[in-house]
């Protein structure tokens, strides 16, 4: 099984649900859990993982070969993304810019197109006891997080349940994390806020055709407008995690709510019997 | 012209209600909401929209299935897995950079521009608000960020508006860096947690990596005494100048669901709070 959790609005709860449910999923079968929020990664800081793999992430940029070039103009027409431009007789190459597509070096008739690496991030791995465990960082000042989580998910295990911890958001790096799931969480809380965003990500989760269950995190707080949202749309919601103070400082602290407050248990790992079901 | 953006690397800090916050209590201020992927600020202002279009920024491959060969040299040169074994398109997948179109013998792909989102000029309280909605999937969030801020400058300029407040997106990539670029000071809002601490640290070192003077707010600051003093200690350690700690406060909740802004609720400790924090900013950028 592959799950993703995901939210559209940030700050929900993902990451506590993906490593609690990750480690009761563990205890029963092998399990690794995927941080893909590459940009804010927090799961490490739950799971405390052993880390025994390190690999640097980078994207091909061009590399101009001036005695070579003809100032023909043809790389920079070829590029959909700005990232070569002429001035004062000199091609330029803004390396942040570049999608490393590899356009230029194919559209060049003098052959002064050669490539070298440009790092992004790093992806690590190793495990947090049975649950095995890979994340990765997007570098500071770099644009681009979908590169790493696609890299991160080019070696997942063919068995077992993996956990893939989204980033918040619609956009492309959520679409990275989510394509080729079986199903998907949505984290959310009751407010106009979550409610709002949540929307988003139901949309999103409906455009994949993934099926879609609903946890609700902060239970209590807000209105029940999400409930009746869930409702109406059809949305199984499969967890509640009310607020509560003592709650909240376990996650404040980055401890496993299911250590920590072991009555949670039982929830997760029904949470877990759940999921699957939505995966099949 | 003085451009404040409202950062928090970890997502549910609280960085649209600060916004808010600091938004109206300025006179002479354009808001812009920039986190276009999952834009709440509207929910709070309720801008009357004046103007609104489509921003297509983004391209994608077509292919003429006449024309197609299957002789496979587009799948060979893309670099996104986006062609499939039959020599399909996958949208989702592919960045639109064209190596396939330059790789066809046939002419058989070609790039299709799509609308990927949409913006809004609007007023809210008299006060000019821009922001924009990002399509689910689209990946130039960047890009849309750039365009909503520079129709921002635009109408500062044309109404001689001297500030603008924007709210940004979590996390430290492409539409953040976008938010960031150009603006005079950055409003770091965290919260006491170890994954706020985490990602405070990483969102200040994309703000100083484009040399953009950051101020700090603690959000929900009793939730843990302990994460907040470790905070506040490493604010001390990086020279990172503290505008407040913001109590937990439910009534922030209820000022939302009507949405209000939580300091015009004087009974609101959180709200006053934020207000005494605004005014240490305003002191402080002038």
């Amino acid at each position: 099984m592959r799950l993703a959790v995901a939210s559209g609005k940030g700050g929900t709860g993902k990451t506590l649900v993906a490593v609690n449910l990750g480690c009761v999923l563990a205890a029963d079968g092998p399990a690794m859990l995927v941080d893909c929020d590459v940009e804010a990664p927090n799961a490490h800081l739950f799971l405390r993982p052993e880390l025994t793999e390190r690999k640097e992430v980078s994207k091909r940029v061009p590399v101009i070969d001036e005695s070579r070039c003809t100032d023909c103009g043809a790389c920079t027409a070829a590029c959909e993304f700005k990232a070569l431009a002429f001035m004062a007789g000199h091609a330029l190459v803004f390396e942040e810019l570049c999608h490393g597509c590899g356009r230029c070096g194919l559209v060049c008739p003098s052959g002064a197109v050669t490539e070298k690496e440009h790092p992004l991030g790093i992806i690590e791995r190793g495990s947090a006891g049975d649950l095995a465990f890979a994340h990765g960082r997007l570098h500071i000042g770099e644009a681009m997080a979908s590169p790493i989580i696609r890299e991160l998910k080019r070696s997942l295990p063919e068995r077992g349940s993996i956990v893939l911890d989204a980033p918040p958001g619609t956009a492309c790096p959520v679409i990275s994390t989510l394509h080729g799931v079986d199903a998907v969480l949505l984290v959310t809380e009751p407010t106009p806020f979550g409610l709002h965003d949540l929307r988003a990500a139901v949309n999103v989760a409906r455009m994949l055709g993934l099926p879609a269950g609903v946890v609700i995190n902060r239970d209590g707080i807000g209105d029940d407008d999400v409930e009746r949202y869930c409702e109406e749309e059809d949305l199984p919601i499969l967890l509640r995690i009310p607020f509560d103070r003592r709650i909240a400082e376990t996650g404040a602290e980055a401890r496993l709510l299911i250590d920590a407050l072991p009555e949670w248990r039982l929830p997760f790992a029904e949470l877990a019997a759940s999921a699957k079901e939505l995966a099949t | 012209m003085k451009r404040v953006v409202f950062l928090s690397g970890k997502g549910g800090t609280g960085k649209t209600t600060l916004a808010a916050v600091f938004a109206s209590r300025v006179e002479g201020l354009a808001i812009v909401d920039a986190d276009v992927d999952a834009a709440n600020l509207h929910l709070i202002f309720h801008p009357e929209i004046e103007e609104t279009g489509a921003y297509s920024g983004s391209k994608v491959a077509v292919r003429d299935d006449d024309r197609c060969t299957s002789c496979g040299r587009c799948s060979k040169v893309c670099r996104f897995g986006a062609i499939d074994a039959e020599f399909a398109v996958d949208p989702l997948l592919c960045e639109g950079c064209g190596t396939c179109v330059t790789a066809c013998p046939n002419d058989a792909l070609r790039l299709v521009e799509q609308e990927s989102g949409t913006w809004y000029v609007g007023r809210a309280a008299r006060r000019p608000m821009i922001g924009a909605e990002l399509h689910p999937g689209e990946e130039v969030s960047g890009k849309l960020v750039s365009v909503v801020k520079e129709k921002a400058d635009d109408l500062a300029k044309r109404e001689r508006i001297e500030r603008i407040a924007i709210d940004g997106s979590p996390g430290i990539g492409c539409p953040v860096i976008a938010s960031t670029t150009g603006t005079q000071a950055a409003v770091l809002v965290t919260e006491p947690s170890r994954s706020g601490l985490h990602d405070l640290e990483r969102i200040l070192g994309v703000v100083r990596h484009f040399d953009v003077p950051a101020y700090l707010v603690i959000n929900k600051a009793d939730l843990s005494e302990l994460l907040a003093e470790e905070i506040e200690a490493f604010a001390r350690r990086e020279d990172l100048p503290m505008l407040g700690r913001i109590p937990y406060d439910e009534r922030v909740i209820d000022a939302l669901r009507v949405g209000r802004s939580p300091a015009d609720d004087p009974a609101s400790p959180a709200g006053r709070a934020m207000n005494e924090a605004v005014a240490r900013l305003l002191e402080t950028i002038g």
